[in-house]
Order: structure tokens, then C-alpha cells, then sequence
């Protein structure tokens, strides 16, 4: 007769729980259904208020705002501008009011309609200094809200020509009046409510957030019913992510694992996006000399760079326009050319033997070989006679010293343009009162001025095209590249890049 | 005589903390990176920017920061997250529980397979098994835990894909649990598919954390043991009849824990500052993950919130570790 003593109930015990583990383990990755789409997202969501904050201002967050908000007016993947909330929109013959037409059969989530009162209300919130949206400066230069039916006209303050693109892009989005007013600041960001095609139906602060299908959204119904929004903010998860069947689609993997991965039967999409590399050049020795600086650039073979340390990822540029931008020229170009690089630094009196000296800041893994990348021109520097010492330095710090204007002689960064405009390229970059200009300039500053106002669309893009030209030829900065984004995601899935670098998931389909 | 050493050792722990929060606070002011400069976009005005500054409080002299900070603790008020808008109190302890259920099961973990380390290298001395079991402990030391994340990722994340990679439980689980320790709730409600699914899910990170600290654990012990075996009540013990295996965790395993205890607990206050790397590789949702985002975000208010909450942490784990010596050792009471 067996006896039941304690260390046969514990081995019973151990075993019963750890078979259902086992079972529940193994077969934990099959559990998805077909009608559920989960995507390893790169950045983690801070805050689910669209308006106010650091994340309304980082490009980034913006994939989970257009998930669930709806801006006052849409881009198409090319960043050509579409009807949002608002269908029409546009300036009075004189530029002093402006009118806009709100979309009749909007609804928000909680199934209340969407009204010209909503929008108004959002963006007088937006104008009002104590949100603390950071965009205030733009929205503040329209004021006396008026309605008629679905009709808004307001009166222009100041005359921003870049107003409606603003409205499509940071903190560009339509609120619920009542719905934020009634729930509160805190309550809010627990659940959010917006007018996107998908609704928050549970959120965990920085592991997942999983969407609901809103089935009286405006637009084309999502095909996906359900979609999961997992965090995850290290490449190697989000790669073994991908690999193992967690998650259908990633981004921003390194560009080798995409090209493994790619072999390996997933699909995969690298597209050019609205986020360029560059090198900051402050108004400090020896940056003053205009042979330094054009020998620099000069000196760097950016084909080289793109083609073989980033595996093709990207596109040389030589402006601060990607193709894709308004005010980009082809003509406007700044060749690789060593021996010109070697005349210019004749003629301030350095070569190889007596080179001249400065130190080059970077950050190293915020973007893509971004260390790398600065290591391989500073190579290419050596050759002609720059001898640039490398300072590596965290994103918070390049904030903090360009702010300041305590860049070093050179710094490299990135920069994100969505809406493609120059005002938000070159104008920010480079006019002196901009507090993310590095190279303080009378000249520029006489050229972009006028075009802040300009109410002539053709006229500013040109007037833009003619500073960047005048940048190139006094080589006040310089454009590396236009970053390329790898996206990789399993097969039987359609997937509709974005240049502005946003993963839809709206547009997202079976294939 | 105790609870006089108690209150002493209570008392004591209100300079250690206040000098940890002065600390913290003038350190946020001296590291690079202001919280402003992350969120202005381009073409703001030094209006603007002082407008902002003005919103976060930020425009204040130091001191005033401190003073209200200060005050705000006191009161119970850690302030208020610059990034994600909400209370700091709130969302270190929404956090919390995540990171102990985490602590807790790699140090269940890291004992578990220190002690059978241990005993097995004593039982087996001199023989192969304890050349084998030194080469693992060597390696299980010499390899970070963040390194131990990847390697685990990879063979049991993609591999041999057994667990879930990232996250704490599994998006398409139903579970509102009232507490966010999900783990004792679940068993408390019976909710065993969730259990399952949160031990799926802490299972990659628990032992990427566990194995350094199982290799520390077990050299400790293995010293102990091995001295423990040399006195003696084990020669009588063996003379007795008793097996080695018995002679080992009868008698000489009871004596030779002591250390290991004493170390535990301070491994277990150093675990909890420091699973921030882990937590980030598997995306789990606990206070070293809050903890990089608000660097990265330069979240000043939650960023001082994290720190004293951590050192909050490592005094009271302290605290108790002594308070357990004085409860073994009535000497040290009077010290």
C-alpha cells in the first residue's frame, strides 16, 4: 500500500503545476487571432494628451496620436495635405481672417458628435500660454473664434503662411471639449477619447496599448479590429519580437538584421523619410573661416558614407530639403571633392602636415551608426588636413547647448520635418532668433526674415531655395543625409509606408 | 532595550534619507540636460521658453525648488511628472509592485539554485561535478545580467521560442486587477490563466537577473559550507552513520546560511535599484523601466521621485536586515 507522505504530495504538486505552465508557455504565441495586428513600436507613449507636453512635440509619439486622434487636417503618405476634421480651410484675399469647414459626420468615441465648438475650443486651449502647449506661438496668431452652421472664421492676428500645415502636423489635433473637461487632466490619461479610427480600449504605461476598431469613424473602416501597441524600446527585443511571432511588424531595427530578416521570408520596406542627418556648425574658431568650413564639406564623400556604412540606407543631400520637402533643388549641390578641400585649407594656411583643430560632438546610438557614421568622416577629414577630436555627448545635452549656443565647432544631429516646409527646416535651423540655430548669421537672417510673412506661397519657396543656395556656398551647415526607415513585417501583410515616418496602422492590411 | 535600538535605528534613518534627497535634488541641478530644452520646438521665443519654464515651476531659485519639493514631501506629494502628467507618488507606486514581484521571484530564483550549487559542489568534492558546477558559477558571475537578457532572448525567445519576450502580461488577457500586484492577485482570485501567463512573462527576466546574483550567493555559501564542514559536530555527525548528503543539509546547512542571508538581503535592496537594464531589454513595466524614461525625458520631479524611492528602499531593506541581527544576537542591541 503507498503511503501519501509530504515529499510525495510535494513532487505530485510540482508537477501538476508545471504542466498547465508548460502548455500555457508554449503555446502563449498562438494564441493571437487573425483579426489582431500587433506591432513592436520603438518608443514608448508618455502621455495621451496630443497637445501639451514633451511628447506633443516629439515626431516619434505621433504614430499613436494618429491611431486615435484626428488632426484638424490629414497628409497623404507623400506629405501632400488631405481633409482631417476640417474639409475645407483656407485665407481670406487679404490674409487678415481665415475660414474653416468642419466635417459633418464625425464622431467622437464615446459616440457624442463632433463640433465646429470642439475645434474651436481646441485650438484656443492651444493659444492659451498656460496649456503649455509648446506650439503656442503658432496657434496664438488666430483669435475671435466665430460659428456659423460648420463653419469657423477667425481673425488673424499675425500672418503665419505656414498656419494650415501646422494644423497637420505637432500638437495639431482636435479634443473633445466636454469629454476632457468632464474627466480632467488625470482621468484622461487613463482613457482618452478622441475621433480616430481606433479607440483606446487598455492602456499599460509603457508595455502596450491596445486599440478598438471605432466603428463610426468617418473614414474607411480599419481592417484590423484589434491592434496591439507593444512598447519596446531595444532593437534586439524588438528583432527576436518579429522573429518569433510576439509581433507582426516592427521599425528602426539595425539595418543588418533587416537585411538578415528580409532573407529569412519576412517583408520588408525601407523608405525614405522626413528626418535628415547633419552637422552643426557654430559661429566659433576656427568656424569663422569660410575655407574650413567649405573644406569640410567638401572633404566628405557622403555616397560612401550611405552606400557602404549604412548599407544603403539613406540618401546623400546637400541642403537641409529632402526631396520630398517643398523647397528642395536639385541644382543647389556641394561635390566631394579632396582636392578642392586641400585649396580651400591652403588658403587659411593649413594642409595634412599643419591641420586645423577643432572638436566634432555626436551622440552615439540615438540614431542609426550615428558615432560610426562621424568616425568615418572624421577619417575623411584626416586626409585633407582637419584634425576633428570626437566629444560624445547625450541628446539632452545637444538640447541643453544648442539652446544656450554652446555647441562645439561642430555637432552632429538630426532633424525632423514632416510637413516638409522650409520655414521648418532651414528657417528654424539657421535664422539667429531660432533658439535651434547653431550659426548665427546677419546675412541669413536678412534673406529668411522677409520670408516668415511672405503671403506669396511660390515667392517664399523661392526666396527659401535662395537662402539654402546661399548656405551651401558659405557652408553654414551640413547636410549629411536623408534617413531611410526599415520597417519589416510577416508575410501576408500589406503595409503603406509613410514618408513623415508614421506606422498607420490603419493602413495596414492583409496582403 | 529593543525597541529603544528600534527607535534609534528609525531615527537614524531620517538624516540618511534627507541627505539623500538634498543629494538627489542638487545633482538634478548640476547633470546636464534641461527638461525645456527637450520640449521647445523650433521658432519658439525666449517668451516662450520662459512660459514654459514658468509652467513647470522651473523658473524658481533653486532653493524655492527645493523648499517646495521638500514640503511637498512632507506632505506625501512628490510632485508632478513633466512627461507623462500625472502624480509621481502615483506612479512610482503603480510601478512598484512590478519591480518586487520581479526582485522577489529572481531571488527566490538565485537562492534556489545557489543552495543546490552549493550543496552539490560540497557533496561532490573533488570530482568532476565540482569543476563543472566552478566553471558555471565563474561564467554565471562574469556575465552581466543584461547580457544574460540577450543570450536568453535569443534561445529561449527566438531559438527555442518558449516564453513571451517583452511586456508583463499578455495584451489579449482579460485581467483588471484592483492592486497592481498582479501576481498575488491572480492567485488570490484564481485567475491560473493569468498566473501562468505573468510567470511566462517574468520568467526570461527573473533569471537573467538571477544568475549573476546565484553565482555571488553561492561562493558565499560554499565558503561557509566548506568551513562549517570542518568542525566538529560534522566529524560526530558522520560518526554517527549519517550520509554526506544528510551531514550537508541536516547540520552543516543550517549553520552556513547565516551569511547567505545577511547577503541576500543586501543583494535584494541592490536588486531593486537595479533592474533597470533588464526591465528596458523585456519592455516590463516596472520602476527601472519609469526610471529610463525619465532620464531620457529629463523628468526632474520623477527622476528625484525614483531616486528616493530607491533609497527609501535600500534603508528600510537595511534597517530590517540589522534588526534581524539584533533579534538573533542580543548583544548588538546595546551597540
Amino acid at each position: 500500500m503507498h503511503t501519501f507522505d509530504r515529499r510525495r504530495f510535494l513532487k505530485i504538486s510540482g508537477i501538476a503545476a508545471a504542466a498547465p505552465l508548460a502548455g500555457s508557455v508554449l503555446f502563449s504565441g498562438c494564441s493571437k487571432g487573425s483579426d489582431v495586428l500587433s506591432i513592436a513600436y520603438n518608443v514608448p507613449l508618455p502621455s495621451w494628451d496630443p497637445t501639451t507636453g514633451p511628447s506633443s512635440v516629439n515626431p516619434t509619439i505621433q504614430t499613436y496620436y494618429k491611431a486615435v486622434f484626428d488632426s484638424f487636417i490629414d497628409q497623404n503618405p507623400d506629405l501632400s495635405f488631405k481633409a482631417g476634421l476640417l474639409t475645407e480651410w483656407g485665407w481670406n484675399e487679404d490674409r487678415t481672417k481665415i475660414k474653416m469647414t468642419v466635417r459633418e459626420n464625425a464622431f467622437w468615441h464615446d459616440g457624442s458628435p463632433v463640433t465646429p465648438e470642439d475645434v474651436v475650443w481646441s485650438l484656443e486651449r492651444a493659444a492659451n500660454p498656460e496649456s503649455g502647449n509648446p506650439i503656442q506661438f503658432v496657434w496664438s496668431k488666430i483669435n475671435n473664434f466665430s460659428i456659423s452652421g460648420q463653419e469657423i472664421t477667425a481673425d488673424v492676428k499675425e500672418f503665419e503662411p505656414t498656419l494650415f500645415k501646422w494644423m497637420a502636423f505637432l500638437t495639431g489635433y482636435v479634443m473633445p471639449k466636454k469629454a476632457y473637461l468632464d474627466r480632467g487632466a488625470e482621468a484622461w490619461e487613463e482613457q482618452p477619447i478622441g475621433s480616430g479610427p481606433y479607440m483606446v480600449e487598455k492602456f499599460e504605461r509603457n508595455a502596450y496599448v491596445r486599440l478598438k476598431a471605432f466603428p463610426q469613424y468617418w473614414g474607411d473602416k480599419p481592417e484590423f479590429e484589434t491592434v496591439v501597441i507593444k512598447m519596446v524600446p531595444d532593437a534586439s527585443a524588438r528583432v527576436a519580437e518579429i522573429e518569433s511571432g510576439g509581433s507582426d511588424l516592427t521599425l528602426q531595427i539595425p539595418y543588418e538584421e533587416f537585411n538578415r530578416l528580409s532573407s529569412k521570408g519576412f517583408s520588408g520596406q525601407s523608405y525614405p523619410v522626413s528626418d535628415i542627418g547633419m552637422i552643426f556648425i557654430s559661429n566659433r574658431e576656427p568656424m569663422l573661416d569660410k575655407n574650413v568650413r567649405l573644406a569640410m564639406h567638401h572633404a566628405i564623400d557622403k555616397k560612401a558614407i550611405v552606400n557602404d556604412l549604412l548599407l544603403g540606407f539613406g540618401t546623400p543631400i546637400d541642403t537641409l530639403q529632402a526631396p520630398e520637402y517643398d523647397a528642395f533643388e536639385s541644382t543647389t549641390t556641394v561635390g566631394y571633392d579632396l582636392e578642392l578641400a586641400k585649396k580651400y585649407l591652403a588658403k587659411s594656411g593649413f594642409s595634412v602636415s599643419n591641420p586645423v583643430k577643432f572638436t566634432i560632438q555626436t551622440t552615439r546610438g540615438y540614431k542609426p551608426k550615428d558615432y560610426e557614421m562621424i568616425e568615418a568622416i572624421v577619417g575623411m577629414w584626416k586626409q585633407v588636413g582637419i584634425e576633428a577630436s570626437i566629444e560624445i555627448y547625450e541628446i539632452a545635452k545637444h538640447f541643453e547647448l544648442r539652446m544656450q549656443h554652446k555647441l562645439a565647432p561642430a555637432a552632429f544631429y538630426n532633424w525632423g520635418n514632416s510637413i516638409g516646409d522650409p520655414s521648418t527646416s532651414t528657417g528654424f535651423a539657421m535664422f539667429s532668433y531660432s533658439p535651434h540655430s547653431a550659426f548665427k548669421s546677419p546675412e541669413v537672417d536678412k534673406l529668411i526674415g522677409p520670408l516668415w510673412g511672405e503671403p506669396n506661397e511660390e515667392k517664399r519657396i523661392e526666396g527659401y531655395k535662395n537662402v539654402d543656395r546661399y548656405i551651401a556656398d558659405e557652408g553654414l551647415v551640413i547636410p549629411l543625409l536623408q534617413y531611410s526607415q526599415p520597417v519589416v513585417y510577416r508575410s501576408g501583410l500589406s503595409f503603406t509606408a509613410h514618408t513623415a515616418g508614421f506606422i498607420l496602422p490603419q493602413n495596414i492590411k492583409s496582403a | 532595550m529593543f525597541g529603544r535600538y528600534l527607535m534609534l535605528r528609525l531615527l537614524l534613518a531620517i538624516p540618511t534619507i534627507f541627505c539623500v534627497a538634498v543629494i538627489v535634488f542638487v545633482l538634478m541641478r548640476i547633470v546636464p540636460g534641461d527638461p525645456i530644452s527637450m520640449m521647445i520646438p523650433p521658432g519658439a521665443s525666449p517668451d516662450d521658453i520662459e512660459n514654459l519654464r514658468e509652467i513647470y515651476g522651473l523658473n524658481k531659485p533653486v532653493l524655492d525648488q527645493f523648499l517646495i519639493w521638500l514640503n511637498g514631501i512632507a506632505e506625501g506629494d512628490l510632485g508632478r511628472s513633466i512627461s507623462l502628467k500625472l502624480g509621481v507618488g502615483q506612479l512610482i507606486l503603480n510601478r512598484l509592485p512590478a519591480t518586487l514581484e520581479l526582485v522577489i521571484l529572481s531571488m527566490g530564483i538565485a537562492i534556489f539554485l545557489a543552495v543546490t550549487a552549493s550543496v552539490a559542489a560540497i557533496r561532490y568534492k573533488d570530482t568532476l561535478v565540482e569543476r563543472v558546477l566552478d566553471t558555471f558559477t565563474g561564467v554565471a558571475q562574469a556575465i552581466p545580467d543584461f547580457l544574460w537578457s540577450l543570450l536568453l532572448l535569443l534561445f529561449f525567445g527566438v531559438i527555442l521560442p518558449l516564453f513571451p519576450i517583452t511586456g508583463r502580461l499578455d495584451p489579449s488577457l482579460s485581467f483588471d486587477p484592483i492592486t497592481n500586484f498582479y501576481f498575488f492577485e491572480a492567485i488570490f482570485t484564481f485567475r491560473l490563466d493569468v498566473v501562468w501567463d505573468l510567470l511566462a512573462h517574468l520568467a526570461l527576466p527573473s533569471f537573467a537577473l538571477a544568475f549573476p546574483l546565484a553565482a555571488s550567493l553561492s561562493r558565499v555559501l560554499r565558503g561557509s559550507l566548506s568551513e562549517a564542514m570542518s568542525q566538529d559536530y560534522i566529524t560526530l555527525a558522520q560518526v554517527k552513520g549519517y550520509s554526506r548528503l544528510e551531514v550537508i543539509t541536516k547540520f552543516a546547512l543550517r549553520n552556513a546560511l547565516i551569511p547567505t542571508i545577511t547577503l541576500s538581503g543586501v543583494q535584494f535592496a541592490f536588486l531593486i535599484g537595479g533592474t533597470v537594464l533588464v526591465e528596458y531589454i523585456f519592455s516590463y513595466p516596472g520602476l527601472g523601466n519609469l526610471a529610463i524614461s525619465a532620464v531620457v525625458q529629463r523628468d526632474l520631479p520623477l527622476i528625484q521621485g525614483l531616486i528616493l524611492t530607491f533609497a527609501v528602499m535600500f534603508v528600510i531593506t537595511n534597517l530590517l536586515i540589522d534588526l534581524s541581527y539584533a533579534l538573533i544576537n542580543p548583544r548588538l542591541r546595546g551597540r
